[in-house]
């Protein structure tokens, strides 16, 4: 369905890009800080969801050309597969470790493999969260 | 050894790419790929053989659940050697001929990933080490055969048998499951070698036997035997090279591997003798005695294989035993009987997926397998007819072919076991060998049918479907091969026997490692007062009389109690099980969602609240909490001022804000409570929810007050209640009972042990990442779940299935 807001449209255009950096943000701080792969995944499919409700869905599709049923399965294999890295090293299944690097530059930063993990969950959220929203809207 | 492990992941990982494949390559070429498979797998594991026979043994473990004891161990010994072999060699063999005999139309993609999948957990089976790990891949081969059966399935036929075959193996794969799980109490273990090294300690336990019986079913099942042989001959409405791979060379012989991997563990029970080597010996006698009453050659296959599967079966349980007293130089000869069997089992699947291939081959160019309308095709086929004949031969038990040398073996080993002095055997054994002549003479009959009733007599080509003439040559390479090996192994049947046979032998039989005599010299000749010899005499000669006056006496199957058959028994059961549990759920299933909600909350109300009760748990104590403040009160009766709202609303609209007043409030209680992450997801969740409200909001109809009885109401008040209180006491009495210790301090070194601050998600990330991942596997099903429902519904199915 079309609505002729232009409020509402101005709004969101600037908005959406403060949802999905605070999505992003809330993903990559989630270890040490309120956040993670599940908020942020939340987050950010809140973002694309105002975009359909704003917007038709054709519309929306022309600038997002992903099928969202893919992410969520990517992001399936992705939490299931840092789960199976780990046996190929010798440790237990879903073990994670994470070690600190000193990259140019941000310094001194941590790297884990939780991020793998946890932005697997991530996806899926936004794939599973937009697809439901998706398939109801284009019923209706 | 990560190879074998490697081996096992190899054709699952291939059968991934084969989707992407098949849309860029021609379909033809397909097969070719996918031969690739088998033949490395089977090149790696030949490699194996010389240091295999030497006693040498592989084993690697992946860490899986490893606190449950569940790991991925892999383990490759004599035993898990001639299974492997035999799968990935004739694996080979049939991908080969699926190239020529599977036409290019076919849905060749689907039927070689089916393929693949099913060869990959037949590999898994027979490797595994961790019982929990073999049963997966047990039931994956229940699974894939399925798909492989039904790969026709617009056929009703194929449907009926898929679904067949699936429900008598997987009963028996959880009856198993059920006896591993007592494996695991008894002995602490889910490792096949570790409980082998123990199990002396718990015979006398009293989950022994049962577990012994539970193993026992799952085995019977998959490997066809009486009376859950009727899956088989369904079975044959798949493609012919899924019959030849499936139901003669590999998934039947599943069962067969299971009663030899634990031989060892229950070996020497009498219970395990008399089970194991009754039902292999009467499975022996009634598929021979239905295979010669068929008239589909396939079926006729099916029946015969089945019979052979019962002797195999048969000959382990006599052997098993040699391990009710240990070794000594008296024991030793009743190893023979497991000898025999595995030396059966090369040789049946050598020259039963000849004769598979060469049926499919007929079927192929003929258009019929009735024995009816063949007959004469030896002048059109010669090769095929060559083929058939040494396949046939060998199973009729006839030199110079391979059946002929185990055939013997497997008289001498019943002759052997009237001498033994334990199960009481003396009595008994006597019956052993005459029942097992009589299928013999049987066997040699139907053998005599599929040669000589296909391919000589007279020919007639008006009942074909098409002019007979022979196969491309390319179909008849792999059953060649087969022949020649048939041949091959009669003549040198002593490679066979020390390079596979032997670290197999001592697999089964590990107290008896490197014991005199455990594998004898196998020779074709030992002189005309062979008692075994005398008896191949008498079955030739009875067969041939038998085979000859067939007309006369075929009339015995249509006495009642033979043409009786358990496959009514199935059907019957089926249909009732079916009619009942319609029944059952007519009576739940309304389709109101009111009538669901009430049972839910039903349900909750006597689980939990009996628990509690039950328990004597629902006392509090309410000392101990915080004080309560005044922001506090706000929200709460701000939020129970929503809730009373909501029934009282008349609007829709009105009720959705009311509810996400709700929602809000929770937000806000966990920010009180300083749960910001709880709080972030709670306001999006609730956000999402009420964006989804608002977009079916125009579509809902009418919200009309709904005039209820009163004793609806009574009802509803009694549920709301209920559920309220048990609700309430629950919330109240987590306080003050407290049945395990708080896990809480194991979160409190989150940062030492995961390197996160944030506890909430070093919980879900690190601590409980199981519990993640596989909510988020379910998060995906359910996404799948609505969109399919919600996109599919209407569309209707584009290919019409039709009843044939």
């Amino acid at each position: 369905m079309k609505i002729n807001d232009v409020i509402l449209e101005t709004v969101t255009k600037i908005v959406v890009f403060i949802i999905l950096t605070f999505g992003v943000e809330l993903f990559l701080s989630g270890h040490n800080n309120p956040g993670g792969g599940f908020i942020g995944g939340l987050v950010l499919s809140s973002a694309f969801v105002l975009l359909y409700l704003v917007h038709d869905i054709e519309g929306v599709h022309k600038g997002i050309p992903f099928d969202f049923k893919k992410i969520a399965a990517f992001g399936v294999l992705l939490a299931v597969g840092t789960g199976v890295g780990a046996t190929l090293f010798g440790a237990d299944f879903l073990t994670q470790s994470a070690s600190h690097f000193n990259l140019p530059i941000f310094g001194e930063t941590e790297l884990s493999t939780v991020v793998l993990f946890e932005a697997g969950v991530a996806l899926t959220v936004v794939g599973v969260v937009v697809t439901i929203i998706l398939s109801i809207s284009e019923d209706v | 050894m990560l190879i074998i492990t490697f081996a096992i992941l190899l054709p699952f990982l291939v059968a991934i790419l084969i989707p992407s494949l098949y849309k860029r390559i021609p379909s033809r070429k397909i097969g070719w790929f996918v031969l690739l498979v088998p033949l490395t797998l089977f090149i790696i594991l030949a490699g194996f053989i010389p240091t295999v026979a030497e006693g040498e043994t592989y084993i690697h473990t992946i860490k899986w659940i490893d606190s449950a004891g569940i790991n991925f161990t892999t383990y490759l010994d004599g035993l898990s050697m001639i299974f492997g072999l035999l799968i990935t060699g004739v694996g080979s063999l049939v991908i080969l001929y699926s190239i020529y005999y599977l036409s290019e139309r076919e849905a060749l993609g689907r039927f070689y990933v089916y393929l693949l999948m099913f060869m990959g957990a037949m590999l898994g089976v027979i490797f595994s080490d961790n019982l929990m790990v073999l049963y997966v891949f047990w039931e994956l081969t229940s699974i894939s055969s399925f798909l492989l059966i039904a790969f026709w399935y617009h056929r009703k036929k194929s449907r009926y048998g898929a679904q067949k075959s699936m429900l008598i193996t997987v009963s028996g794969g959880v009856a198993m499951l059920a006896g591993f799980l007592m494996l695991h109490m008894l002995t602490g273990s889910f490792s096949v070698r570790d409980i082998i090294a123990t199990i002396g300690q718990y015979t006398d336990e009293s989950l022994f036997v049962p577990a012994m019986l539970l193993v026992l079913l799952g085995a019977f099942t998959k490997s066809a035997q009486f009376p859950f042989h009727i899956w088989l001959p369904d079975a044959m409405e798949a493609p012919t090279p899924v019959s030849a791979y499936l139901h003669s060379a590999t998934m039947v012989k599943a069962g067969i591997y299971l009663v030899a991997r634990f031989t060892p563990v229950f070996g020497g029970e009498a219970i395990w003798f008399y089970t194991v080597s009754c039902v292999g010996i009467f499975t022996l006698f009634w598929g021979s005695f239905n295979a010669v009453r068929q008239t589909d050659l396939k079926a006729l296959l099916a029946y015969s294989t089945i019979s052979q599967l019962g002797l195999i079966m048969c000959l382990f349980g006599l052997g098993s035993a040699a391990l009710n007293e240990g070794y000594s130089a008296d024991s030793v000869i009743y190893t023979q009987a497991t000898f025999a069997a595995l030396f059966h089992l090369i040789n049946h699947s050598t020259f039963k997926g000849a004769l598979f291939m060469v049926v499919g081959i007929i079927d192929h160019e003929v258009g019929t397998r009735d024995i009816r309308r063949l007959g004469g095709l030896m002048a059109f086929m010669p090769v095929t007819f060559s083929i058939a004949l040494i396949g046939s031969f060998s199973m009729a038990g006839l030199p110079p072919f391979n059946g002929f040398l185990s055939k013997e073996m497997f008289f001498d080993s019943l002759l052997n076991a009237r001498n033994l002095d334990i199960f009481e055997m003396g009595t008994w054994g006597t019956l052993f060998p005459v029942v097992a002549w009589i299928a013999s003479v049987l066997t040699f009959v139907y053998s005599m049918i599929i040669v000589f009733q296909t391919f000589l007599g007279e020919h007639q080509p008006n009942r074909l479907d098409r002019q007979a003439h022979e196969a491309p040559a390319g179909m008849l390479v792999a059953p060649s091969i087969l022949a020649v090996l048939v041949v091959g192994i009669f003549f040198f049947p002593n490679i066979v026997a020390n390079y596979v046979l032997r670290p197999a032998m001592q697999a089964v039989y590990p107290p008896f490692e490197g014991a005199e005599g455990l594998v004898p010299h196998i020779s074709a000749w030992h002189g005309f007062t062979y008692t075994p010899l005398l008896l191949t005499i008498g079955v030739v000669l009875v067969g041939v009389l038998l085979y000859k006056f067939l007309r006369y006496w075929r009339g015995v199957y249509t006495i009642a109690p033979l043409s009786w058959n358990l496959d009514t028994l199935y059907n019957g059961i089926l249909m009732r099980a079916e009619q009942g549990s319609t029944f059952l759920t007519r009576l739940y299933m309304t389709g109101y969602l009111r009538d669901y909600l009430a049972y839910i909350f039903i349900f909750f109300t006597f689980i939990v609240g009996g628990t509690l009760f039950l328990n004597g748990s629902y006392s509090f104590d309410l000392s101990n909490d915080a004080p309560i403040m005044l922001n506090e009160y706000i929200i709460i009766f701000v939020m129970m001022g929503a809730a009373i709202a909501i029934i009282f609303a008349k609007s829709r609209m009105t009720a959705i804000v009311l509810n996400g007043v709700l929602g809000y409030s929770i937000a806000i209680f966990f920010v009180v409570f300083r749960a910001p992450d709880l709080a972030l997801t709670q306001i999006i969740v609730e956000t999402v929810t009420t964006a989804l409200f608002l977009l079916c909001f125009h579509y809902l109809p009418e919200w009309k007050r709904e005039k209820l009885t009163r004793f609806t109401k009574v009802k509803n008040a009694l549920i709301a209640v209920s559920v309220g209180t048990v609700v309430t006491i629950l919330a109240l009495s987590v306080q003050g009972n407290k049945m395990f210790d708080s896990i809480s301090v194991y979160f409190e070194d989150a940062y030492e042990l995961a390197g996160g601050k944030n506890i909430v998600n070093t919980i879900l990330g690190d601590f409980r990442a199981f519990d993640t991942m596989l909510e988020v596997v379910v998060l995906f099903i359910a996404g799948i779940g609505v969109f399919t429902l919600i996109k599919l519904k209407a569309r209707k199915e584009e290919q019409d299935v039709e009843d044939q």
